[in-house]
């Protein structure tokens, strides 16, 4: 990659943009980009651009659902079935030696009973803190990458994209006649706009998600609306 | 282990199911792919992050089994894709959703720029590490994902949308 002491030019940086909107540049290449994009309006403009394709980029995928619980089972009874064959020790090191201690399906069966449990647990612990401090304001952002809750959450989801004339008024009592909270978001690196929102306090089947997610869809305070996990 | 594949299994469900378009298929891989990473957990030397070792070995695996299946039921398999209920990206402009549009569009790219995108955008890879997950040069990779934004622009300009870029 460049460094400081080479200058980029116009051509390379315009195609350093989506990694800018994305924050995966080093800190030199990310420089260069923002002193471009401060001496040129045409640049800023092309880097919305940018940031609408990485939008429904991450819209398409999280819509693509989540892999169902066979995937999990399938790779138990295949480690299961190797080691029944292979049983002669074999010399790790490293993380491999980490692993194959860690992942004997009886030791995996313990520790994933363990992992349930204090998931649960921290589950219970967040979700009261969460609702605690949504009781005055159910509107709460944060940023995705740093939150400590994200994926330890109890219920069900949608990414969800306010319209521009809401206000926060608006979107506060929205949320509360669907007894839904922001729990996430805005989306870092450019999906402005972006939240993750609990719309059902329990895990609800695909179509009842659906159904919520069209019911946010048909707000005119909502531009968009897709499941998430 | 446990935590491993609990951290990463949706992203790399998600990048395969992108690459082979069928839910099944896409599972059956996965659970090679992470089946792959205990054998060969020895292996890792930490040089990149995980969720690139990772998907590198999903593509691989992915790739291999769009190769092993007859031509006329891999053709058909990528003309299909994967399901969409969404409108073509015409409807979709008449019904003034940009977003949508742009979706449709996404879908219409070639595997190969599909692929760059999802990996800069969704999985939010770098220069370096989308070229270690595909195994092309970092500047084939600036030069790919160029390509892969030009030629969404002409499918929406196609579409009714003019973007005024490039």
């Amino acid at each position: 990659m460049n460094t400081m002491n080479q200058k980029m030019s116009a051509d390379d940086i315009e195609a350093l943009l989506p990694w800018y909107a994305t924050g995966t540049l080093d800190r030199s290449e990310a420089a260069q980009v923002e002193a471009a994009l401060a001496a040129d309006p045409g640049l800023a403009r092309r880097l919305d651009l940018v940031r609408e394709e990485m939008t429904e980029a991450i819209l398409l995928n999280e819509a693509l659902g989540v892999p169902s619980a066979r995937v999990m089972e399938n790779l138990f009874k295949a480690i299961d079935k190797e080691r029944k064959v292979a049983r002669a020790p074999v010399a790790r090191s490293g993380l491999g030696s980490w692993l194959a201690d860690l992942f004997t399906p009886r030791a995996f069966a313990f520790a994933a009973a363990a992992a349930v449990v204090v998931i649960m647990l921290q589950a219970g612990i967040i979700t009261k803190l969460l609702l605690q401090d949504r009781v005055d304001a159910s509107y709460e952002p944060q940023s995705a990458s740093t939150s400590p809750t994200r994926g330890f959450e109890i219920g069900s989801f949608a990414l969800v994209r306010f319209a521009p004339q809401a206000s926060i008024a608006d979107i506060s009592r929205f949320l509360d006649s669907h007894d839904a909270v922001i729990v996430d978001g805005p989306r870092p690196g450019g999906a402005d706009g972006m939240y993750r929102v609990r719309v059902a306090r329990t895990y609800v089947n695909k179509d009842e998600l659906e159904r919520l997610v069209r019911e946010f869809q048909s707000s005119n305070l909502v531009s968009m609306a897709v499941p998430t996990e | 282990m446990q935590v491993l594949f609990a951290r990463h299994q949706v992203r790399v469900y998600r990048f395969v199911l992108r690459l082979v378009g069928n839910q099944a298929v896409a599972e059956d891989l996965i659970s090679e792919v992470f089946l792959d990473v205990w054998r060969q957990a020895d292996r890792f030397e930490g040089r990149s992050a995980v969720s690139t070792w990772l998907l590198a070995i999903a593509r691989f695996k992915a790739l291999s089994s769009m190769r092993r299946k007859p031509e006329e039921e891999l053709d058909e398999e990528m003309a299909g894709g994967i399901e969409d209920s969404s409108d073509d990206p015409e409807v979709a402009v008449q019904k003034k959703d940009k977003g949508a549009a742009l979706r449709k569009c996404l879908q219409e790219l070639s595997p190969e720029h599909r692929e760059v995108i999802d990996l800069v955008y969704y999985h939010e890879k770098s220069v370096e590490e989308v070229a270690e997950i595909v195994g092309i040069p970092e500047a084939t990779v600036k030069t790919r994902m160029f390509y892969a934004r030009k030629r969404l622009s002409e499918l929406l300009k196609a579409a009714g949308i003019d973007r005024g870029w490039p």
